[in-house]
């Protein structure tokens, strides 16, 4: 499906998260929103889902605006991956990803439901954690299931929310790469909101840097990751060059001293 | 693991979940028909039987007995074995989904300040014997308790909406309300103008199940019943919302909505109940917890658990209420915690998992 946001804006009371923004998704892409913290990654995933609603502008799904598109339709649509996420009371794995199914079931569990949720799993190479308790796996098996559940509603698009935050380096990669991996094998096109710029740079077809809730720059990693870039929504010197793969890799060198922002706030 | 597997282990797991509620309901049986049979009174099991039986299958003309059994069975011990399963039931239920709505496994329909606001208008009644509803005579405090649980649910429904309805607000707004009604009923105790009376309010707020009749069951059940069977057909927004509320609305939940709907089947099924018996506390906490450490969490079967346990916990304390010091009793309220805590403790302690973060 193709997503198209228009002049979206949000204020959480009267603070400006989100000043107009604008991007398209395309089908079957990989985009990577980066930006430093509190620049509105998160609040623009959240929009895009309705769980925050915009004050202004919209968000167009093959043309129509989700805000006219009830919840329990959008959950069929779009598929939701917090930053973390904990349950108040214990469920195994299986239950978890059984939630995923909500959008589609009205009281008991069909044979349908329990196939596509051990599909899922053995997709994902979880099948084995399926009887255990999901508050007492590892973040990165957690994760896991937290895409699971989310694939579960068979969505065509997929929101993440810093999807590696909290991986070691083979989860990060498994986890990246079994989202990059549906995008070409389902019809599926993904949104992720990425800290690690050079896992969105090897991961991504597209990139938006996002400064100040606008965004600054948008398109090809190669485009958006220069050093002239990162310097001015990061404040940070670097030093980009073309990695093994074939993408763009930053170095973060140091950050420059922001001398009129911190003396004016010392006043 | 294959997929086969994988499913034959979700379907295994269903079938004992179903298995221990029906087992429950089985000892549940068992417990009326011992409660029955026990008593101040002469009828034991025989003639107990003998009268269920005859007014049960009324064309196998079976001698229903002596016209003083009749009475002690049909209108004494029945009506208030049917009170302790619907009051134990409706309780357990609305603390199983206050606790899911709220997602805390801390809370009873009590934190909306249901109790204290009971406690207060039937305070009202008993010691100083104003009324909302002065006709009905003898429901006064009945009517009192009820109507001040509604005021005090509506109010912090209105404190809590202003911030917007999460368990966050909801929780605050109820210990708020709580102290305001606790600080009238102790004021009405302290300005009581005669000691008996303070003493009444006392006994009415330890909770008691020897006012039962058919009347009051007629009354509360329908209410009771409609509010459980709304109230279940949550069970998957609860289980969705566990997870949180932003994963709830991705999920296709209104999780606000439906955390004021709940929110307010439970302290309906509540308060009907405990303006009649006073407060029962406990089995609204408990059960439910019970109920997690034996199925699990998932709550299309964690509420038909905690009405079983609910109702088996209320009944066997109920029993022992009226046995222990024959032929008077002690208020069913303060057996509840005494039976129900060693049997918690214990099942506490023989699991190795922790049952909520």
């Amino acid at each position: 499906m193709k997503l198209v946001i228009n002049g979206l804006s949000f204020s959480y009371n009267s603070i400006a998260a989100l000043k107009d923004v604008e991007l398209e998704l395309g089908l079957n892409e990989v985009l990577s929103i980066v930006g430093p913290n509190g620049s509105g990654k998160t609040t623009l995933l959240k929009c895009i889902d309705r769980i925050l609603k915009p004050n202004q502008g919209a968000v167009l799904i093959d043309g129509r605006d989700a805000a006219n598109i009830g919840l329990d339709e959008l959950a069929k649509i779009i598929g939701y991956v917090p930053q973390s996420s904990t349950s108040t009371f214990p469920y195994t794995v299986f239950d978890v990803v059984l939630m995923g199914r909500k959008p589609y079931i009205r009281w008991s569990v069909s044979e349908r439901d329990k196939e596509i949720i051990a599909e899922i799993l053995k997709f994902l190479g979880i099948s084995e954690l399926a009887a255990r308790y999901f508050n007492e796996l590892s973040g990165g098996e957690q994760q896991k299931v937290i895409v699971a559940r989310a694939l579960a509603q068979q969505p065509q698009i997929l929101l993440l929310d810093e999807p590696t935050s909290n991986l070691d380096i083979k989860h990060q990669l498994e986890v990246l790469s079994i989202i990059k991996g549906l995008t070409q094998s389902r019809q599926l096109s993904v949104i992720m909101a990425m800290h690690d710029l050079n896992l969105a740079s090897r991961f991504s077809d597209k990139m938006a840097m996002l400064k100040h809730g606008c965004i600054f720059a948008v398109g090809t990693p190669k485009s958006v990751l220069t050093e002239e870039n990162i310097e001015s929504v990061y404040g940070v010197k670097s030093h980009v060059t073309n990695s093994v793969l074939d993408r763009p890799q930053v170095t973060p060198i140091a950050p420059i001293a922001t001398g009129v922002e911190n003396s004016e706030e010392s006043k | 693991m294959n997929t086969t597997e994988v499913k034959r282990l979700y379907t295994e797991a269903k079938a004992r979940k179903v298995l221990a509620i029906l087992s429950i309901f089985v000892v549940l049986l068992i417990a009326v028909v011992i409660s029955i049979s026990l008593g101040a009174g002469s009828p034991r099991f025989a003639e107990a039987m003998q009268v269920i039986f005859s007014k049960l299958f009324p064309f196998l003309e079976i001698d229903p007995g002596s016209k003083i059994t009749q009475v002690i069975i049909l209108d004494i011990r029945l009506p208030r074995i049917v009170l302790a399963i619907m009051a134990g039931a409706g309780l357990a239920v609305s603390g199983a989904t206050l606790q899911g709505v709220l997602r805390n496994p801390l809370v009873s329909p009590f934190i909306l300040g249901i109790s204290s606001a009971a406690g207060f208008g039937a305070a009202l009644a008993i010691a100083l014997g104003v009324g909302i509803l002065m006709p009905f005579k003898g429901y006064l405090e009945v009517f009192n308790a009820f109507i001040f649980s509604v005021i005090a649910v509506f109010m912090v429904y209105g404190i809590a909406r202003i911030r917007g309805i999460t368990p966050e607000s909801v929780i605050l707004a109820g210990v708020a309300i709580n102290y305001i009604f606790s600080a009238m009923l102790a004021l009405i105790q302290y300005i009581a103008p005669e000691h008996t009376a303070v003493r009444a309010v006392v006994y009415w707020l330890l909770g008691r199940l020897s006012n039962a009749n058919w009347e009051t069951i007629l009354l509360i059940l329908p209410i009771v019943l409609v509010a459980t069977v709304l109230m279940m057909r949550h069970s998957w927004d609860m289980n969705v919302m566990s997870l949180g509320e932003e994963v709830a609305i991705s999920l296709g939940v209104n999780s606000r909505r439906v955390l004021a709907i709940c929110m307010a089947l439970g302290a309906l099924a509540t308060a009907s109940i405990i303006s009649f018996t006073g407060v029962i506390g406990f089995i609204c906490l408990v059960s439910p917890h019970i109920a997690r450490m034996m199925i699990g969490s998932d709550h299309r079967f964690l509420l038909p658990c905690s009405i079983v346990l609910g109702a088996l916990l209320l009944l066997c304390s109920d029993t022992f209420a009226r046995l222990v010091i024959m032929p008077s009793e002690i208020p069913v309220g303060i057996l509840t915690s005494l039976i129900g805590v060693p049997f918690f403790v214990y099942l506490l302690l023989s699991r190795r998992r922790l049952f909520w973060h």
